[in-house]
C-alpha cells in the first residue's frame, strides 16, 4: 500500500465531508425543535453564493463564512416566519424555501460565473501535522473542517448536558406540554430554524470556497438532501452525524479512487446508498422501539397557541 | 384565523393577477412571428452560464441573431430537464409560433422525435442524436478529431505517464473520446497510460472535482474530461498539474493549468441552418462537422506547451483538417484483443457512431 496515496485519500474524505457535517447539524437542530425544513438545499446553495461572492470581494475566510451563516439565517427566517407565524405546511414550506434558494442563487450568482475564489490556506497543527500519513490527513486542513467538529460536540453537549438543550428537546417532543410549562415555543423554535439556517449555509460556502473553488448554479447536487438522510441516519445525536457524514464521504471517495485503479462499483448505486442506509435505519428504530433513538414526538407538527 | 385567511387571499390575488399580466406579452410577442419574422428555438440542457456545453451554444444563438438582426427573433430555455419535462417545453415552443427548435442535448431524442410529429410545418433540429424525420434533422460535432489533438499535446507532456479521464456517463460519444485521445497519445509515448473515474453524471462540480482530486493523487499529471463544470480545471490549477477545457475556453480557471481546450462553435452551423430556413431550402440532414467545419476548435495553446509540442498538434489539425489523417486508423485491436481496424484502415461513422467498446491498451471496464 502507497502510504501517500492512503493520507490523500483520508484528506479527500475529510473534505468531501464537511459541508455534509455543517448541513446535517443544521437540520439535527431544528428537528430536536420539532421543525421539519426540507429547505437545506436552499439554504445551503445561498450560503454558497453569499461565501464565494464575499470571498471574491478581498475579504478573509472569516468574514466570508460569516456571510454565508448570515444569508442562511436569513433566508431561514422567512422560513421560520410562514412556518410558525402564519402556521404554513412546513414540508411544502421546506420544497418551496429549496427551490427558491435554487433559483434565487441562480440569478444573482450568475455575474460570479467564471471567476475563481482564492485558495485557503491549510492550518497545519504544529507537532501532530508532521506525523506520517495521519499528519497530512487529519491535521493539515483548512479551519472549516476543525470548526465542523468543534461545532457538532459543542451540539453534543448543548443538547444534552445544558438546561437550554433540554428545554429545546422538550418543545420537540411535545410542544404542548412544554408550552403549558412556560417556555416560548415559537421563540425557541426560531431560534433554532435560524441556527439551523446559519450552519446550512456554511455547509454550502465550504462547497464555493474549498471543495470546489467555483460557483456555478444548483451546484449543491443534492448534498442538502442527503444531509436530511444523514441525521435520520444519525438518529438525531450529533456525533453520529460526523460518523454519517465521515462513511458516506469515504464511500464517495473510495469509489472514485477504486475506479482510477480499475476496481468499479456502479456509481448509481453508491448515490442511493444514503438513502437505502437511511430506510434501514428507520426500519431499525420502528422495530425495537427503542424510545432514545425515536425521532422528536412533535416533528413536524405545527404549533399553534390556544388561547 | 380570518387574519391569515385575508393574507392568503391576497396572495392568492397578487399572483392571479400577475398572471394575467404575463400572459398578455407573450401573445403580442406571436402575432410579430406571424407577421413574416423568422422565429427560431433553444432548447438547453444546463444553465447558459455553465461556462461549458450550453453557454456555447448560446453564443451559436446570439451568432444567429447577429447574423440577421431583425429578419430573425430567437427565444431560449435553459436548463430543461431530459425527462418528460422536455417534451413540454419543445411543444411549447413550437405552440408559440417558432419556426424551427434546436434542442441542443442527446437526450431530448425521443421528446423532439414525438413533438415533431405533432407539429409537420416546424423543423426540428436535435443535436447529438442519431433518429431523423422529415422535420427533424440532427446534428453534432466530431469532437473526437479535437480530442486527438488533445492525446498528443497529453502523450508528449506529462511526466508521470498517466493521464487522468474525468467521464460522465458510457455513451457513443464519451466512449470515442476517450479512445481518441489514447490511441493519439499513445501514438507519441508508448509508456502512457489512462485512468478513467466515470462519475455519472454531467455536472455536479463537487463530484468533479473529488474525482479530479482522486486521480491526481494516483498520479496523474494531465487531466481529462467529458463533463460540463469547470472544477477540474479549478482543481489543475491548484495543484499545480495541466489540464484541458471542455467544451469552452476555461483558461480564467487555470491560466496556467490549461493546455488547449476543446471548443463546440455552433454559430457557422445555426447561422447556416437559419439562412436555409429563411429561404425555404430547409431539409431533414444528418451533419456531422469536425475541424473542416469550424463546429470544431481548439483555445489558444497555453503558455506551458513548448514549441515542438505545438508543431506536432497543429500538423495534425492541419491533416485532419484536410482529410489527410483520420483519428482512428488501424491497426487498432478492441480491448480484448480482437482485431478492429486493419492496418491503414479508418473507422466508419456507422461504428463511431455507435462505439459502445474501449480500445487494446486502456485499462479498466465500461460502466
Amino acid at each position: 500500500m502507497d502510504y501517500g496515496l492512503l493520507s490523500s485519500i483520508l484528506h479527500a474524505i475529510l473534505v468531501a465531508s464537511t459541508p455534509l457535517v455543517f448541513a446535517g447539524l443544521g437540520a439535527l437542530i431544528q428537528e430536536r425543535s420539532g421543525v421539519l425544513n426540507l429547505g437545506i438545499e436552499g439554504l445551503m446553495i445561498v450560503g454558497a453564493l453569499a461565501g464565494f461572492a464575499t470571498a471574491l470581494s478581498g475579504f478573509p475566510l472569516l468574514i466570508s463564512v460569516i456571510a454565508a451563516a448570515l444569508a442562511g439565517a436569513l433566508l431561514a427566517s422567512i422560513f421560520a416566519l410562514l412556518v410558525l407565524r402564519l402556521y404554513a405546511n412546513p414540508v411544502a414550506t421546506g420544497l418551496a424555501l429549496t427551490l427558491f434558494g435554487l433559483g434565487l442563487s441562480a440569478l444573482a450568482g450568475a455575474q460570479y460565473v467564471g471567476q475563481a475564489a482564492p485558495q485557503v490556506e491549510a492550518w497545519n497543527i504544529p507537532i501532530l501535522s508532521h506525523f506520517p500519513i495521519v499528519g497530512h490527513a487529519f491535521f493539515s486542513h483548512d479551519p472549516l473542517v476543525y470548526l465542523s467538529i468543534t461545532l457538532a460536540i459543542l451540539m453534543w453537549w448543548f443538547i444534552t448536558k445544558s438546561r437550554a438543550g433540554l428545554i429545546l428537546r422538550a418543545i420537540g417532543e411535545n410542544h404542548s406540554a412544554a408550552h403549558a410549562l412556560g417556555f416560548s415555543v415559537i421563540g425557541i423554535r426560531f431560534l433554532a430554524i435560524i441556527t439551523g439556517g446559519a450552519l446550512a449555509g456554511i455547509g454550502g460556502s465550504y462547497l464555493t470556497l474549498v471543495q470546489t473553488p467555483l460557483f456555478v448554479e444548483g451546484m449543491t447536487a443534492g448534498r442538502g438532501w442527503i444531509a436530511l438522510a444523514l441525521v435520520v441516519f444519525a438518529s438525531w445525536r450529533p456525533l453520529r452525524v460526523i460518523v454519517g457524514a465521515y462513511l458516506f464521504g469515504s464511500v464517495s471517495i473510495i469509489q472514485l479512487h477504486g475506479q482510477a485503479v480499475g476496481i468499479s462499483v456502479a456509481s448509481q448505486w453508491l448515490s442511493m446508498l444514503p438513502y437505502i442506509v437511511t430506510i434501514g435505519v428507520l426500519v431499525i428504530i420502528a422495530g425495537r422501539g427503542n424510545i432514545s433513538h425515536k425521532a422528536p414526538g412533535s416533528l413536524g407538527v405545527t404549533f399553534k397557541e390556544s388561547k | 384565523m380570518k387574519k391569515s385567511n385575508l393574507v392568503i387571499g391576497l396572495l392568492v390575488l397578487v399572483a392571479v393577477i400577475a398572471a394575467v399580466m404575463s400572459f398578455e406579452p407573450s401573445e403580442t410577442k406571436k402575432r410579430v412571428a406571424v407577421s413574416g419574422k423568422v422565429k427560431v428555438g433553444f432548447v438547453y440542457v444546463g444553465p447558459v452560464a455553465d461556462a461549458g456545453w450550453t453557454y456555447e451554444h448560446d453564443r451559436g444563438r446570439l451568432a444567429v441573431e447577429a447574423e440577421y438582426g431583425d429578419k430573425v427573433e430567437t427565444v431560449f430555455i435553459e436548463s430543461v430537464d431530459e425527462g418528460p419535462d422536455a417534451e413540454r417545453v419543445i411543444a411549447q415552443m413550437a405552440q408559440d409560433g417558432a419556426n424551427a427548435v434546436f434542442t441542443t442535448s442527446f437526450g431530448y431524442m425521443n421528446p423532439t422525435i414525438k413533438v415533431a410529429k405533432q407539429f409537420p410545418d416546424v423543423k426540428f433540429e436535435h443535436a447529438t442524436g442519431y433518429k431523423r424525420a422529415d422535420n427533424v434533422a440532427t446534428y453534432s460535432s466530431r469532437f473526437y478529431e479535437g480530442r486527438h489533438v488533445l492525446g498528443l499535446v497529453a502523450g508528449k507532456m506529462t511526466k508521470s505517464n498517466t493521464i487522468g479521464y474525468i467521464a460522465s456517463f458510457p455513451i457513443p460519444e464519451v466512449v470515442r473520446g476517450i479512445n481518441a485521445a489514447y490511441l493519439a497519445a499513445k501514438s507519441v509515448n508508448p509508456d502512457v497510460k489512462f485512468k478513467v473515474i466515470w462519475v455519472s453524471t454531467w455536472f455536479d462540480p463537487g463530484k468533479e472535482a473529488d474525482a479530479a482530486k482522486a486521480l491526481i493523487d494516483q498520479g496523474a499529471d494531465i487531466l481529462m474530461q467529458h463533463t460540463d463544470s469547470a472544477a477540474p480545471m479549478k482543481i489543475a490549477e491548484e495543484r499545480g498539474i495541466y489540464a484541458f477545457g471542455q467544451a469552452s475556453d476555461q483558461a480564467a480557471y487555470g491560466p496556467n493549468a490549461q493546455l488547449t481546450a476543446i471548443i463546440d462553435d455552433w454559430a457557422p452551423y445555426y447561422v447556416r441552418r437559419v439562412d436555409d430556413l429563411m429561404n425555404g431550402s430547409w431539409s431533414s440532414t444528418d451533419t456531422w462537422g469536425g475541424f473542416d467545419t469550424g463546429m470544431v476548435a481548439l483555445a489558444p495553446y497555453g503558455k506551458a506547451v513548448p514549441d515542438d509540442v505545438k508543431a506536432i498538434a497543429e500538423e495534425a489539425r492541419k491533416a485532419i483538417t484536410e482529410g489527410r489523417l483520420h483519428a482512428f486508423t488501424g491497426p487498432v485491436n478492441k480491448q480484448d484483443g480482437s482485431p478492429w481496424l486493419k492496418p491503414g484502415e479508418t473507422a466508419d461513422d456507422g461504428t463511431l457512431l455507435g462505439m459502445n467498446f474501449y480500445v487494446e491498451g486502456i485499462e479498466g471496464s465500461l460502466p
